[in-house]
This record gives structure tokens, sequence and C-alpha cells, in this order.
């Protein structure tokens, strides 16, 4: 790196960067939010369920996820995302699947893990009564749960949520392992081509940054606008 | 099925001949705990630093620890190591750049390892003791104050023993954390745990063999962490708080 820094090398490739890096790094980050939330929420009434066996599925589930780091995770199901795919579509032989896809299936299982801790806290935080009174109203299990713990459970809890998602955004990057090209997968393929390390990944940190700042400070703005008043 | 299962390999000697599969991965396993040692460490002090700079009285001191802890906190793991591996050397005088850059390896990437999960712990460290001061009455801080102590010393000698010891469960999760986040030191080169596991399913192919040995070698890791944690916590709980896990009896 004699020649000294290259800047431009951010501007000739910010296209690619954004085009193609980023906007699959926000894909990733909606889908596995979405998917983890519902997944998450299913994850966290099994847990708080009253039998046995169906709880400590759950359980270990989210333990075993929460246990092992991410990268693994991601590593996990990159090879076993073929396979998986072999034993539902009943193929021949191991299926094609790809970095990309690969990555939404891992991101919304790891997560949903994260997301039923919340959710659980968030279920946990409403009142019994609320219960007794959907079933004094003659509402079943799913009834009560639908129409008036969970969304309770959910307002409380939407600024942690947010703040988990702050959180994923930021893990996306971890793709990076398995080759896919999210932004900062994008940022070390102009990198090592041009040899500009140094200026793409210090753009990608500032980038980061920026989006992960700006969304943390929406986060808490919201926090007091939505506070339940007791 | 297209998977030939073989248990066997993790007994087969690996292509480095140090040792059996099972082996190499064990020793991974010692290089993920001891870089999270060394960062565990350093994150302590300066997340100590930091979170109590934090609940102090002056507004400069705070705003620049606020700014450390929203920096660190803002940037994805994996683009710090890269900051530390390939783009801090370059901005240090020249001479200490290319000596960092020279260090034998697996030094080389040691080194930046450590310092980037150092540095990123040490800005949750430093949310938790923060916390964990201000959870404190007011009146503990007043009555140090009232007895003629300084700042100083009501914070060594009040604030900060009651504080870490409310806080010890909080960073028993931290250090689960950093262990598991010391995987991400395999992008910069650093064999440990998790990249030796894809070391060897790239020698061997057995994908689930090679995965499944380090996820049981982290939970076993993990269960150790908790064990000891809690008996630690258990030891040194503030009498008459209401305890965090509850004991029972």
């Amino acid at each position: 790196m004699d020649s000294g820094f290259d800047w431009g090398v951010i501007q000739r490739s910010l296209p690619y960067l954004f085009l193609t890096g980023m906007k699959f790094t926000l894909a990733l980050t909606a889908f596995a939010m979405t998917g983890g939330i519902i997944f998450g929420t299913i994850l966290a009434m099994m847990r708080l369920s009253s039998m046995r066996a169906v709880s400590a599925i759950a359980g270990a589930y989210v333990n075993l996820m929460r246990s092992i780091p991410l990268v693994l995770v991601i590593f996990w199901f990159y090879f076993c995302a073929p396979y998986i795919g072999m034993w539902l579509t009943s193929a021949p032989r191991p299926v094609q699947v790809g970095p990309e896809y690969s990555a939404f299936l891992t991101f919304t299982m790891f997560e949903a893990a994260y997301y039923c801790e919340i959710m659980r806290a968030g279920i946990q935080s409403i009142a019994r009564g609320q219960v007794w009174s959907g079933y004094a109203l003659g509402l079943n299990y799913w009834q009560t749960m639908g129409h008036i713990v969970l969304p309770q459970a959910f307002r409380n809890m939407v600024p942690v949520l947010l703040t988990q998602t702050i959180i994923l955004f930021q893990d996306t990057s971890l793709v990076y392992v398995i080759s896919a090209t999210d932004f900062l997968g994008a940022a070390a393929k102009i990198a090592n081509r041009d040899y500009r390390l140094v200026e793409m990944y210090s753009f990608a940190a500032v980038v980061y940054f920026i989006v992960s700042f700006g969304l943390s400070l929406m986060v808490k703005r919201l926090q007091v606008r939505i506070a339940v008043i007791r | 099925m297209g998977y030939n299962w073989n248990w066997g390999i993790l007994f087969q000697p690996e292509p480095g001949g140090t040792g059996t599969f099972l082996h190499y991965l064990v020793v991974g396993l010692g290089w993920s705990i001891v870089t999270a040692l060394c960062a565990w460490v350093i994150a302590l002090v300066i997340g100590s630093l930091v979170g109590t700079l934090r609940t102090t009285t002056s507004p400069w001191v705070v705003k620049i620890g606020n700014g450390y802890v929203e920096i660190f906190r803002n940037i994805p793991l994996i683009v710090q190591m890269f900051l530390w591996f390939f783009v801090f050397p370059e901005f240090l005088p020249k001479g200490m750049g290319d000596a960092i850059k020279q260090m034998p390896p697996p030094w080389s990437v040691f080194v930046p390892a450590v310092l980037c999960l150092a540095v990123f712990t040490s800005v949750r460290v430093a949310e938790q003791v923060r916390a964990g001061i201000q959870s404190l009455p007011r009146g503990q801080r007043m009555a140090g104050t009232a007895m003629g102590l300084t700042q100083f010393q009501t914070y060594v000698h009040v604030i900060l023993p009651q504080a870490f010891r409310i806080i010890m469960p909080p960073l028993t999760s931290e250090f689960m954390n950093i262990i598991k986040n010391s995987s991400v030191a395999l992008t910069i080169g650093l064999m440990e745990l998790t990249g030796r596991a894809r070391a060897m399913q790239e020698f061997t192919f057995q994908v689930f063999e090679a995965f499944a040995a380090a996820t049981v070698l982290y939970l076993i890791t993990n269960m150790v962490v908790v064990l000891g944690m809690r008996a630690l916590e258990r030891k040194i709980r503030v009498p008459g708080l209401i305890a965090v896990q509850a004991g029972g009896h």
C-alpha cells in the first residue's frame, strides 16, 4: 500500500455496494426479523405451555441456539441445507441451495431463539387477570392469546424487539464466512479485487455505524412515545 | 441417503500431524478460551473504567464515555475484526505497523483478535457497570460525601464494591458471549474451535461429524461456565437484596 490511499474506489463501487450488497443485507434483516418474531412467538408460547414435553422441546431448542456461536450455526445450515432439501423434495442427491437462501433459513431459525426470550418476557409481563378474564368470557386458549395476551405483550416489547433487530442487522455481516454478497461481502470483494482493504473496510464500518446508530436513536424516540402510562 | 457417516474420523490423525481430529478440535477450543480470557481481562478493565466514568458528574467525561460506547456498539464485530487486522496497522507509525504485521503466526492474528474482542466486549461491560451503579440508591453516594470522602474514594469504597456484586449475573452471560464471539476471529485466520471444525470439514468432507463435535464442545464449555459462575454468584450475592436467581431455600 505504498501508493497511499485511493478513496475514489468507494465512489466507483457505490452502485455494487448498495444495489447488490446492502439490498441483500436489508432483505435478509427484514425476512429474518419477520420469520424470527413469528417463530419466536410460537416458541415462547411453547416454553410457557403447561405440557411438559412441549416446553422442554422449545427450551432445548432455545438453549442450544444460544449456546453455540452464530458462525457455527451459519456453517451448520449452509452445509446441511442441501441435505434438508434432498429430504424435503425426496430428490436423489443433495439439492443446491447456495449461500443466500441458506442465510435466510439460518437467521430466521437463529434469531427466533432470541426473539423467543423477548416474547416470553413480554407474555410473562401481562397480569394473570387478563388471561382469566379471557377464559371467563368464554374464549379458548388461542383466542385469549391472539386477542388479549399477545397484542399487549407485543406492544410492551416493541422497543426490545427493534433493538434485537439492530443486532440482527449487524449480525447479518457474518454471512461473509459463506461468501454471500451482503454489504460487507460486496465491500470485501471489491477490497480484495483492487487491493483496497483499508478504504473499503473503513467505509463499511462508517455505513454500518450510521445505519445502526440512526436506528437506535429512532428506537429510543419510539420508546418514549409508545410507553404505556400506568 | 447420500451421506456416509463416519464417527471414527474423530480418532483418525489430522493431516498436520499433531494427533487425532478430536485432539485437533480440543486444541481449537483451547485457543477459543485463551483468546476469550485474555480479551475478557482487558474488557473488564476498560469496561469498568468507562462505565464508571459515565456516571460521574463531569459532563465532558460522560460525553466521551458515551461516544466510545456508541461507536463500538454500532459496528458489527466482524467489521471491527477487519479494522483491527487490516486497517489499524496502516494508521500506526510505519515501524510499529510493520512490527505488528510481521509477528510470527499465530500471534499476528491472535493479538488483533484479542484487542478487537476486548474493545467490543468492554462496551457491553461498561453498560452493565453503569446500570449497576445507577441501580444503587442515591443515599449511598450522599452518605459517602457526608462522611467526607472524595468522589474517587466514594467510588472505590462505597459504590463499586456493591455495583460489581449486583452485576455478576449479566457479566456471566457476557463472558459466555465472548467465548462464542471469539469464533469470528476465524475470519482473520485464527484457528479456534469453529475455524478448526471448518478446516476438518474441508479435509475430510465429514460435515456433520466435524460440526457436531464442535457443537458438543461448545455446550460443555457453556455448562462449565454456567455452573462455575452460579457458585461464584451465590458466594458474593449482596445479603438483603432480592436474589436474582431464587435459591429455593
